[in-house]
């Protein structure tokens, strides 16, 4: 199996949980990574900061328009939905929330299982909300995988819960283990 | 498993949706952002309980209240007034020195909502001392959000927001000297509405709005795909006049843009762009 994406989706303890991920793919990831984490709408590049500092793949804001490559890491921007065009292509909308959030996971979700179908991985992290829930479904209707964060091992559990329960995910596993699958996942590329 | 072929089911049927709307309304969403659109025409789906999208082109084409609607759900709306206020800021500092050198100033606000930001653009070009020599045009192709611009009425739960961004946008003033508070509204001072065309238009469609000294199109790009983001920049191009200045939406850029080597950026961060000399 072939994955060409990977999306993540966080929230509550979210910066650490992305950290721990994201810090152990290697520099040259063989897909591209979007990332949506609930923030404040005024809240500013900290988050790109921090996980820059982190991480040996490049981590950057998302831009509309520009594609998404292997070794970089796409994160939403504050205040913005985060959606892939079917030419793998990212757009960015101010509609209303979505689950209270916007960015909000599932809109990133159902779009990027739209524009990869059954390459694409699809995880949820720590969050106190539900959001994800509706768009890891959707990644696995159209084919994808989904990993969720082990809630007992989240700062905050209600969101793997609520993932959990709406989706038959492919793998509940802990934080630490995530970037370990990860690079196996996509390592098998070409193989 | 939801099947590949039920997904390409599903964009044939948006296609024909969109192409349907061109045909009988004249609307013409073709080069509108896919995803944005998708999201939509799937929301409206499951607000109006509706089987299908070819279920929804049927009714987009006999029911014109229904077609309201749609037309309603792809238009974002949402605006503030100084929205982003670090790009008020920015275009105080660096666009109104130019302006202020000329005799007369017209500016166009494409894509204006309901009309935030063009009072926010009078309000700064009073402060600045030009307000009385500026014509401002501001144009949507939303009718229902012009209606709502021309009355300048906002929920006053709002004003605390407006009065942060104000402040943060280099306001000289009180903002509360602005409006006045009437039951759950803010009316805007009236001289506000003084300067200020409102009119219907759209950048799919209709045509160029000559010699402008700056075009305002912010957050309106955003929803258009690559080849429509070119024909309207190149619509802004041709309205400005050679020094213009074209302010963008602190997410979008003219990076993707074919135009991208017809103007100098002039401050990057905030997506202001100046027309070059001559082209
Ligand atoms: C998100 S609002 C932006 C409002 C304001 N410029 C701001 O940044 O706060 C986008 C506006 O673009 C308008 N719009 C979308 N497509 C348009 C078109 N083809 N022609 C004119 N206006 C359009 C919508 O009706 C909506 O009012």
């Amino acid at each position: 199996m072939k994955y060409e994406a990977i999306v993540i989706g966080a929230s509550t303890g979210g910066m650490n949980a992305l950290k721990v991920v994201l810090s152990a793919l290697p520099k040259k990831f063989s897909v591209p990574v979007l990332v949506v984490q609930h923030l404040s709408p005024r809240s500013d590049s900290y988050l790109v900061e921090y996980l820059s500092k982190a991480c040996k793949v490049m981590v950057k804001e998302a831009d509309e328009k520009e594609k998404a490559l292997p070794g970089y890491v796409y994160i939403a921007p504050p205040n913005y939905h985060l959606l892939v065009e079917k030419d793998r292509c990212l757009a960015l909308s101010t509609e209303e929330r979505v689950n209270y959030a916007r960015p909000s996971v599932d809109v990133l979700f159902e779009s990027a299982a739209d524009a990869y179908g059954r390459s694409l991985i699809g995880i949820i992290l720590t969050g106190a909300n539900y959001d994800g829930s509706k768009g890891l479904r959707r990644i696995k209707q159209c084919g994808g995988l989904a990993i969720v964060q082990d809630p007992c091992s989240a700062e905050a559990d209600a969101m793997p819960k609520a993932a959990i329960q709406a989706v038959n995910v492919d793998y509940v596993i802990t934080l630490d283990k995530i970037a370990p699958l990860l690079n196996k996942l996509t390592e098998e590329i070409g193989e | 498993m939801r099947h590949i072929e039920a997904l390409q089911n599903e964009d044939i049927e948006i296609q024909l949706l969109i192409e349907a709307i061109f045909l009988k309304y004249g609307y013409d969403f073709r080069g509108y952002s896919r995803a944005h659109m998708k999201r939509r025409i799937m929301r409206r789906l499951t607000i109006s309980g509706i089987d299908s999208i070819s279920e929804m082109q049927r009714l987009v084409i006999y029911d014109r209240e229904f077609f309201e609607k749609l037309l309603g759900d792809f238009s974002i709306n949402v605006t503030e007034m100084f929205r982003d206020p670090s790009f008020y800021k920015a275009f105080r500092k660096e666009v109104v020195p130019v302006l202020q050198t000329y005799p007369f100033i017209k500016v166009w606000h494409a894509g204006c909502s309901t009309g935030e930001e063009v009072y926010s653009m009078a309000i700064l070009l009073k402060e600045e001392g030009l307000y009385e020599r500026s014509q401002i045009y501001a144009t949507d192709f939303n009718e229902e959000v012009l209606q709502k611009a021309k009355e300048g009425i906002y929920p006053i739960e709002a004003i605390k927001e407006y009065t942060y961004n104000y402040q943060h946008a280099g306001g000289k003033a009180a903002f509360a000297d602005y409006y006045v508070a009437k039951y759950d509204s803010a009316i805007l001072e009236p001289s506000l509405k003084k300067k200020v065309i409102f009119a219907d238009h759209n950048l799919v469609t209709d045509g160029v709005f000559g010699e402008m000294n700056v075009v305002i199109c912010r957050n309106v790009l955003i929803y258009f795909d690559k080849e429509l983001q070119n024909k309207v920049v190149g619509l802004f191009h041709e309205s400005l006049c050679n020094g213009g200045f074209l302010c963008l939406g602190s997410k979008e850029s003219l990076r993707f843009n074919k135009y991208v080597d017809n103007f100098d950026p002039v401050i990057e961060n905030e997506k202001v762009y100046r027309k070059k000399f001559g082209c």
